[in-house]
C-alpha cells in the first residue's frame, strides 16, 4: 500500500496536467463567454468531488454509529476536511467566474447556495470535532452528519421553490453541452477524482499518526514518565 | 482581454488552495514523526 | 408507553413550576426580547417600504435569536446537579427526558414570540394582508422547528468548549430551510400576495423529519456526555 501511494501520485499529477491541457487548449471557445467560461472545468468537477466527499462522510458516519468501528470514524473526518476543501475551491471559483460574465459576484442561484449551505454544515461539523473535548466525539460528530445529510434534500427543495418566486440568473447556465466540451469536464472530473484521493490517502495517513502518538502519550502520561 | 484575468485568478486559487492544505498536511506529519521519534526515546 | 408520557410530563411540569418560581431566566429572556425588537425597529426604518416588505424576515430573525437565548440554558439546570448521570442510569427512556425539554422550551419561546409580535405589528404598523389564521400553523411549526433541534444541539454542545457559542453554530447552518420557509410564509400571508402553502408544507416536512432524527438519535448523545 505504501508503495503504490508514489505511483498513484505520480499517475494523478500526469492526469491533471494533461487535463489541464485539455481545459485551456483544447477545449472549444465558448461563444458568449470566450476564454472565462473554462473556470467551468475547474468550478464543476471540484463540486461534484465535494458531494462525493460528503456522501462518502455520510456512509463512514452510519458505519461508525452502527460498528462504533474507529478506522470509520478517521475516514469520516478526512473526507469531511477534504471535501471541505473542495467546497471552499466551488465557492471561490464561482464568483470569480461570474463576475466578468455576469457583472455580480454572488447569486443566490440554486446550486451555489445549496454549496453555501452544505460548506455552513460541514465547517460546522469540523468546528464541532475540534471544540469537544470528549472521547464521545466521534459519535456526537456522526450523528450531527446524519442531521446534515437529512436537511440536504430540504435546502434544495427550499431554494427551488424560492427560485421558481424570485429567479436569478444562473451560473453555468442550463441547458446541453457540447460533446467536446462534455469531454474535457470528464477528464477534469477524474483527475480531481484521483487527486481528492491522494489527499485523501494522505490525511488519512496523517490522522493515524495522530491517534497513535496520543495513545503513546497518554499510556506514558498514565505511567507517570516525565515528558 | 481582461476577463481571461480572471481565469487565472481562478485556476490559482484552485492549486492555491490544495498546496496550502496539502502543506499543512506535510507540516503536521513531519512534526508527528518527531514527535514519535521523542517519545520513543523517553522509554 | 404510559411511563413514558407520564415521565415526560412530570419532568415538564418540573421545569415550568422551577422556572415560574425564580422568574429570573425568564424576565432577562422577555427583556432580551423586547431590546431586539427595538434594536431592529432603529437598524430598519419602520417607514420606509422595505421595511414592511422585510417585516416577516425581521421578526423570525429576532425570534431566533430570543430562541438561542433560551435553548442555551435548556440543560444548564441538569449540570449544575447531576440529574444528567440520574437519567443515564436509570431506566427511564431518554426520549421522554427530551420531549420534556424540547416541550419546555416550546413554551418558553412561544412565550417571547407573544410579547414580540404584537410590538413588531405596533413598531411597524403591520397589517396581514392574506389569511391571517395562516401565520398560527406557521409560527407553531417554525417555532417547533428551531426548538426541536435547538435542544437537540444544546445537549450535543455540553462537552464542548464554548458550550454556548457552538449552540447557534450547529444549530443556524442545518436551520436554513426552516427558517427561509417561515420568513417566506411570514412575507407572503402579510403581502397577501401568493400562496404560503408550499411553504407550510415544507415547515411540516422540516419538523416531521428532525423530531424523528431527534427522537431517535438523542439517546446515543445523551449517553455520549
Amino acid at each position: 500500500m505504501k508503495r503504490s501511494f508514489p505511483i498513484f501520485a505520480v499517475i494523478t499529477a500526469i492526469l491533471l496536467a494533461y487535463a489541464f491541457y485539455e481545459a485551456i487548449w483544447v477545449a472549444p471557445m465558448e461563444r458568449t463567454m470566450g476564454d472565462v467560461q473554462r473556470i467551468f472545468y475547474y468550478h464543476v468537477p471540484s463540486a461534484w468531488t465535494a458531494f462525493l466527499l460528503f456522501f462518502v462522510n455520510l456512509v463512514a458516519s452510519v458505519i461508525y454509529l452502527v460498528r462504533r468501528n474507529p478506522r470509520a470514524d478517521a475516514v469520516a473526518l478526512v473526507s469531511a476536511e477534504v471535501g471541505v476543501v473542495f467546497c471552499t475551491i466551488v465557492l471561490v471559483t464561482g464568483p470569480i467566474w461570474a463576475r466578468p460574465v455576469w457583472g455580480i459576484w454572488w447569486t443566490w442561484d440554486i446550486r451555489l447556495t445549496t454549496t453555501l449551505v452544505l460548506w455552513l454544515i460541514y465547517v460546522s461539523y469540523l468546528v464541532l470535532r475540534r471544540f469537544s473535548d470528549s472521547s464521545q466525539t466521534p459519535k456526537l460528530a456522526a450523528v450531527l452528519a446524519i442531521f446534515g445529510a437529512l436537511d440536504v434534500p430540504l435546502v434544495y427543495f427550499s431554494i427551488w421553490f424560492f427560485r421558481t418566486q424570485h429567479p436569478q440568473p444562473v451560473i453555468g447556465g442550463g441547458g446541453s453541452i457540447d460533446q467536446r466540451m462534455l469531454h474535457v469536464l470528464l477528464i477534469n472530473w477524474l483527475a480531481f477524482s484521483c487527486l481528492a484521493l491522494a489527499i485523501c490517502w494522505a490525511r488519512y495517513r496523517l490522522e493515524l499518526l495522530q491517534r497513535e502518538v496520543e495513545e503513546v502519550e497518554s499510556l506514558e502520561s498514565l505511567r507517570g514518565v516525565p515528558q | 482581454m481582461n476577463s481571461t484575468g480572471f481565469l487565472y485568478a481562478a485556476y490559482i486559487a484552485t492549486w492555491l488552495i490544495h498546496g496550502l492544505y496539502l502543506a499543512s498536511i506535510v507540516r503536521r506529519y513531519s512534526r508527528l514523526r518527531q514527535r514519535m521519534k521523542e517519545l520513543g526515546k523517553g522509554e | 408507553m404510559s411511563s413514558i408520557s407520564s415521565i415526560t410530563w412530570a419532568t415538564l411540569t418540573k421545569d415550568i413550576r422551577l422556572e415560574w418560581r425564580s422568574k429570573d431566566a425568564l424576565n432577562s429572556m422577555l427583556f432580551f426580547s423586547l431590546l431586539v425588537v427595538v434594536i431592529f425597529s432603529f437598524s430598519f426604518d419602520p417607514n420606509a417600504e422595505e421595511s414592511r416588505e422585510i417585516a416577516g424576515g425581521l421578526i423570525w430573525v429576532a425570534f431566533l435569536f430570543a430562541a438561542v437565548v433560551a435553548l442555551n440554558q435548556t440543560w444548564a439546570r441538569e449540570l449544575r446537579n447531576q440529574v444528567l448521570d440520574a437519567y443515564r442510569v436509570s431506566p427511564a427512556p431518554a426520549t421522554a427526558l427530551f420531549v420534556a425539554k424540547a416541550l419546555g422550551n416550546f413554551i418558553l419561546v412561544s412565550v417571547l414570540e407573544a410579547l414580540m409580535a404584537p410590538l413588531f405589528m405596533i413598531f411597524y404598523n403591520l397589517r396581514v394582508l392574506g389569511p391571517a389564521w395562516q401565520l398560527i400553523p406557521v409560527a407553531i411549526l417554525g417555532t417547533w422547528a428551531l426548538v426541536v433541534n435547538g435542544t437537540f444541539f444544546a445537549a450535543m454542545s455540553l462537552r464542548t468548549r464554548s458550550r454556548e457559542i457552538m449552540l447557534p453554530l450547529l444549530l443556524f447552518p442545518i436551520s436554513i430551510p426552516a427558517v427561509q420557509s417561515m420568513v417566506e410564509a411570514t412575507r407572503i400571508i402579510l403581502s397577501g400576495d401568493g400562496a404560503a402553502r408550499f411553504w407550510i408544507v415544507l415547515l411540516l416536512t422540516y419538523d416531521v423529519v428532525f423530531t424523528t432524527a431527534c427522537l431517535a438519535l438523542f439517546e446515543t448523545v445523551l449517553q455520549a456526555e
